[in-house]
């Protein structure tokens, strides 16, 4: 029966919006665009039982451009005990992409850490604010081309060099 | 880079209600540094009186950049970041990090590590209910239960120790089984342990469960209802209070734990009073978790022995040179994960706690997400929140259980 559940939303998935489906370790993943997201994870929702958005992240490809992100997502049936994965590939460095917070509302919170992670903008979102980083911060700290910061330890061969560029707090 | 913009009040302008505007409502801060706030949450109040009319939760003060971090590390070396993350359910966060790695390798546990990853899992669920149940009864002024349950954490906080050489931060789960066996003396302590807690839980409802005040600050207070919770992807104790009998480790089984016989407490209610008694029946089911487990304990290595991703033990060193070579690599490359995600979860003491872990040939891996269930769970602060009294407030966030580096991780 839960089995029966997977390959129909599988099928479904790949006849009506294009998807593709891989599995890995066991784990079904669909892969569609952007653009059928919001039908379908009402689809998800409605028709096939999936409850629960369990987690949305997204994923960082640079220096790969096309795609170079995808946001992941993580649905959940609690009646038939099934997960299944979503993917969707964005293109370029400040992609957008219809919000699902109309399907689940918890998106909402989700979408906001993606978008302040990641710089993906999520279109029709209700409160696309940073919700983790200062409201003033700048840029997006889960790329993969914003720099782990890391303080150099001064040694007595580097340390005038080092101790001329380091910051004070102004006297 | 994006554009950032002016942050200015009119940015929250739509999260308050129209009677903010005119005055006739009044914003307040409640939070960051707030007793009842279980940490570092803001939450921006929309007050009329004392009524909540509005409340928006902000978060990220606790924010360490787990996830950049640990794309930054190998495999085994990131796991101690886990720790971190939810500082009340340590043993659980290395849990799931280390099935994680494990589907993704395709990495055997051996049964006796298997075992004492569900006795430590479940001790550490008991403990984080302790300090929960502890700290909702202090913010709800009845105070002695609070001294009761840190004497028995304590107990829990001894145990982990003695395994792991430290009372929060023990990263004693890694891949492929545990970081060295249990000591002699863990199986006395555990027993000494299960002979006393379960009359001790019978002292703190003694406490609170009949307690007329307690029932007057939590009954019909924050109810959420079935279909809001699953709306709203809450999980854990908030999800089974309000009538849904999920609980991943009768759902999805880890960690051998189809073997033990336990109930999963369900209420219809959902309201702050059964969470409570839902959390506190948790703690008796844990127990009789940990007693089928140690009654069972299978004899055998805690660690397995897949050299290309286990370090070989000490004592090899001495005479094998592949050891030694295995060791050097480990140590210091660290071992390779195929490219590809996996998603896994596991029921922690707050609802789902879940991690995707993706790797891409090299050893560290490429991206680390963790699903938290205090950072899910507190989306739904405002709706249950909304119309209580700033008092109930106090109860409302106790009630959903969070852990603030959990939530910003």
């Amino acid at each position: 029966m839960s089995a029966n559940i997977i390959s129909s939303v599988i099928q479904a998935f790949v006849e009506r919006f294009g998807a593709q489906h891989s599995q890995f370790r066991g784990e079904d993943t669909l892969t569609l665009s952007a653009d059928h997201i919001v039908a379908a994870c009402l689809a998800l929702r409605d028709e096939f039982g999936f409850e629960l958005l369990s987690g949305q992240t997204a994923v960082d490809y640079w220096p790969e451009l096309t795609p170079r992100f995808h946001i992941v997502y993580q649905i959940y049936s609690i009646q038939h005990n099934q997960r299944v994965c979503l993917r969707v590939p964005l293109n370029g460095n400040a992609p957008t992409m219809p919000s699902l917070t109309g399907v689940y509302p918890n998106a909402n919170w989700q979408e906001r850490e993606i978008w302040d992670m990641f710089g993906v903008r999520f279109e029709g979102h209700p409160d696309l604010r940073r919700i983790l980083m200062p409201q003033d911060w700048e840029g997006h700290p889960l790329r993969k081309d914003y720099p782990l910061g890391y303080e150099e330890v001064q040694f007595s061969f580097n340390y005038d060099e080092i101790d001329r560029r380091k910051p004070y707090a102004k006297e | 880079m994006v554009e950032q913009t002016e942050v200015t009040l009119d940015e929250l302008r739509h999260l308050v209600s129209e009677r903010a505007l005119t005055g006739e409502t009044v914003l307040l801060n409640m939070g960051p540094q707030h007793p009842s706030t279980h940490g570092v949450l803001r939450l921006l109040l929309e007050l009329d009186g004392e009524t909540v009319v509005n409340c928006i939760p902000d978060i990220g003060f606790l924010h360490t950049g787990i996830e950049k971090n640990m794309e930054a590390k190998t495999y085994e070396k990131a796991a101690v970041m886990t720790d971190r993350l939810d500082y009340l359910n340590t043993s659980g966060n290395n849990l799931v990090y280390c099935l994680a790695i494990e589907k993704l390798v395709e990495l055997d546990v051996p049964p006796r590590a298997q075992a004492v990853r569900v006795i430590l899992a479940e001790l550490q669920r008991i403990a984080s209910h302790l300090v929960w149940l502890g700290t909702h009864a202090l913010d709800l002024a009845a105070m002695s239960v609070f001294l009761y349950c840190f004497r028995e954490r304590e107990m829990i906080m001894d145990i982990l120790e003695m395994c792991g050489g430290q009372r929060m931060m023990s990263t004693y789960f890694r891949p492929g089984g545990l970081w060295r066996d249990v000591p002699a003396e863990f199986e006395d302590a555990v027993r000494q342990f299960l002979r006393v807690f379960p009359r001790r839980v019978d002292e703190y409802e003694a406490l609170l469960t009949h307690n007329p005040l307690f029932l007057e600050r939590t009954r019909h207070i924050g109810v959420l209802s079935k279909e809001d919770a699953l709306r709203w992807g809450v999980t854990g104790p908030a999800l089974r209070a309000s009538g849904v009998p999920h609980d991943l480790r009768k759902a999805m089984p880890y960690s051998g734990y189809e073997q033990y016989d336990f109930e999963v407490p369900t209420h219809t209610e959902g309201d702050t009073y059964v969470r409570y008694l839902l959390r506190v029946e948790e703690m008796r089911q844990s127990v009789r978790i940990v007693q089928q487990a140690l009654d069972k304990l299978p004899y055998g290595p805690v660690r397995s022995n897949n050299r290309k991703f286990v370090p070989p033990p000490r004592s090899e060193l001495g005479h094998s040179m592949e050891a030694v070579i295995h060791h050097f690599k480990l140590w210091t490359e660290g071992f390779s994960a195929p490219a590809g995600g996996v998603y896994v979860a596991v029921e922690s003491p707050r609802g789902e706690l879940g991690v995707y872990l993706e790797g891409n040939g090299s050893p560290k891996p490429h991206r680390v997400y963790w699903r938290t269930p205090s950072f899910a769970n507190l989306q739904v602060l405002p709706l249950i929140a909304k119309g209580h009294l700033v008092a109930d407030l106090v109860a409302l966030i106790g009630t959903i259980d969070i852990v603030l580096g959990d939530t910003d991780r």
